[in-house]
């Protein structure tokens, strides 16, 4: 299971990568794995205020809909528009192509509690 | 969850789904493929090719004695009696005196008995009432351990299937199978399906399944034939508007507004729950189960509302991306005042209404199936 090292991860199988002040937010390798072929992500405007933890958008797969958690609180900055005609790149490339958000991080210590590699990996051993 | 997973019954081709690299769940009681490439690639694999499904949860319960073939006529709403020819397969409801659906099955005509095959969530369930009615003349045999089932479906089905059983398979006319062997070599083979395309289910007894796997993937090897998980199970049948129990029909529902009216048999003279059948049919059914084609992505999910511009008219049953549609499609009972296909009602997903069009089933009309009427469990 590809679980990249600079990245940090939340419990709920969301991954953040920091840009100075901004993080990109998107789903793990594992997550898309579980869902299968997603055809739909459901993501709110730029602008939206979002709260740590709080579900702020969905994706629809074929077989189910699981909701979204923003891996820290802000304001989202930017959606993945190319996710609109082609929701694969969340199954085909979910730490590159398949990012959905930016989010424009209130509270550097949102981020800093998130897990690293190393913990999501443990969390991944123990789920399966 | 371990105690859950040792629990869970493995088919007899459990092993191949392991080599084959499926995603393997619990699915009433026995541990299942959902997928093995993703179920978008295996749907169109089975619209445009041929695709191999393992069904062996299913239940096989056999009826044999002198009342046999009277019993399951007593059974099933449709037609099952001395009339049917031998070799005839045909799709029923299994009813409640209530007139409410016990399961839905499929019943072999096998010479002087009768096998039904019926849905795994259900098989216990049926088992019981089936053996709690019989008369003393029938002796009720379950057999579903024992026999494995693989569905072959996809427009080279028969091209697969003649392969490995000759041009016997080729000459079966749609809802017509024959049966070969004896114990252990046993085999019965069917031209039937839940999937819109043209196809086949061939039942063996399990100590042959491994066998009969390899001979199936050797013969379709030139055609591309790849296993298909229960995922593109569910999308196959739902573009088709067959009926999944569970879902779309149960112990509340009866054949007439689940739209299976052509599956009963009013003038046959008596079947369970044939009273409450005939009364629904002359007071009218208050409500339809109908096809949706939704706009947009979203997938309408069960127990989601639907909607007209004043007021709740209806309820999701099953909902899925119709992948050879291209949109959106679900199943829902509506009032039958809008239970007319071509209008348009909203589906409230999560908060949001997403059009959608009312459409007679099947919505999916460009399977090659011979016919879209018969369909089987699940």
């Amino acid at each position: 299971m590809n679980v990249p090292k600079d990245l940090r991860y939340t419990k709920e199988h969301e991954w953040i990568r920091t840009h100075g002040g901004e993080v990109e937010v998107g789903i793990t390798e594992y997550a898309q794995g579980e869902l299968g072929d997603v055809i739909f992500v459901d993501l709110p405007a730029p602008g939206t205020k979002v709260e740590q933890m709080k579900a702020f958008g969905s994706i629809d797969a074929v077989k189910t809909v699981s909701d979204l958690f923003a891996p820290v609180s802000g304001e989202i900055t930017a959606v993945n528009e190319s996710l609109k005609d082609n929701p694969a790149l969340v199954n085909q490339s979910p730490y590159e192509q398949g990012w959905m958000v930016k989010i424009r991080v209130a509270k550097d210590a949102d981020a800093e509690g998130l897990l690293s590699a190393d913990a999501y990996e443990k969390l991944l051993g123990a789920t399966a | 969850m371990l105690d859950t997973a040792t629990a869970l019954k493995r088919t007899p081709f459990h092993a191949k789904h392991v080599a084959a690299g499926a995603k393997l769940v619990p699915f009433a009681g026995h541990q299942m493929p959902i997928q093995y490439e993703g179920i978008l690639t295996e749907h169109r694999t089975v619209r445009a090719g041929v695709g191999v499904f393992d069904v062996s949860h299913m239940g096989e319960i056999r009826l044999r004695g002198p009342g046999a073939i009277a019993y399951s006529n007593r059974l099933v709403t449709n037609e099952v009696g001395p009339s049917l020819p031998d070799g005839k397969v045909v799709y029923s409801p299994m009813c409640l005196e209530t007139g409410g659906i016990i399961d839905d099955l499929l019943v072999y005509a096998s010479g002087a008995e009768r096998l039904l095959v019926v849905n795994a969530s259900n098989a216990a369930k049926d088992l019981a009432w089936i053996r709690d009615h019989a008369p003393a003349d029938v002796e009720v045999i379950d057999e579903s351990e024992e026999t494995a089932q693989l569905a072959v479906q996809g427009p080279r089905a028969e091209d697969v299937v003649a392969a490995v059983y000759g041009d016997r398979a080729r000459a079966l006319a749609f809802y017509e199978g024959f049966e070969e062997g004896r114990g252990e070599d046993w085999t019965l083979v069917s031209r039937t399906g839940y999937t819109g395309e043209d196809g086949f289910e061939i039942y063996v007894r399990a100590g042959r399944a491994e066998a009969l796997w390899d001979r199936v993937f050797a013969a379709g090897n030139q055609y591309g034939i790849r296993p298909i998980g229960l995922g593109a199970r569910d999308t196959l049948r739902l573009e088709m508007g067959y009926c999944l129990y569970g879902n779309d029909i149960d112990e509340t529902t009866n054949p007439l507004e689940a739209g299976l009216a052509w599956t009963v048999r009013a003038e046959k003279n008596d079947f369970i729950g044939r009273e409450a059948i005939a009364k629904v049919r002359k007071d009218g059914v208050p409500r339809r189960l109908l096809g949706l084609i939704l706009e947009g992505n979203r997938i309408a999910r069960p127990g989601f509302e639907v909607t007209n511009l004043e007021r709740r008219v209806g309820t999701v049953t099953s909902g899925t991306m119709g992948i050879s549609i291209g949109r959106p499609v679900a199943m829902a009972y509506l009032d039958a005042a809008d239970a007319k296909p071509g209008s348009h009602l909203d589906v409230v997903a999560r908060g949001q209404r997403i059009p959608a069009l009312v459409a007679g089933r099947p919505m999916y009309t460009q399977g090659s199936v011979r016919s879209p009427k018969p369909r089987r469990p699940q």
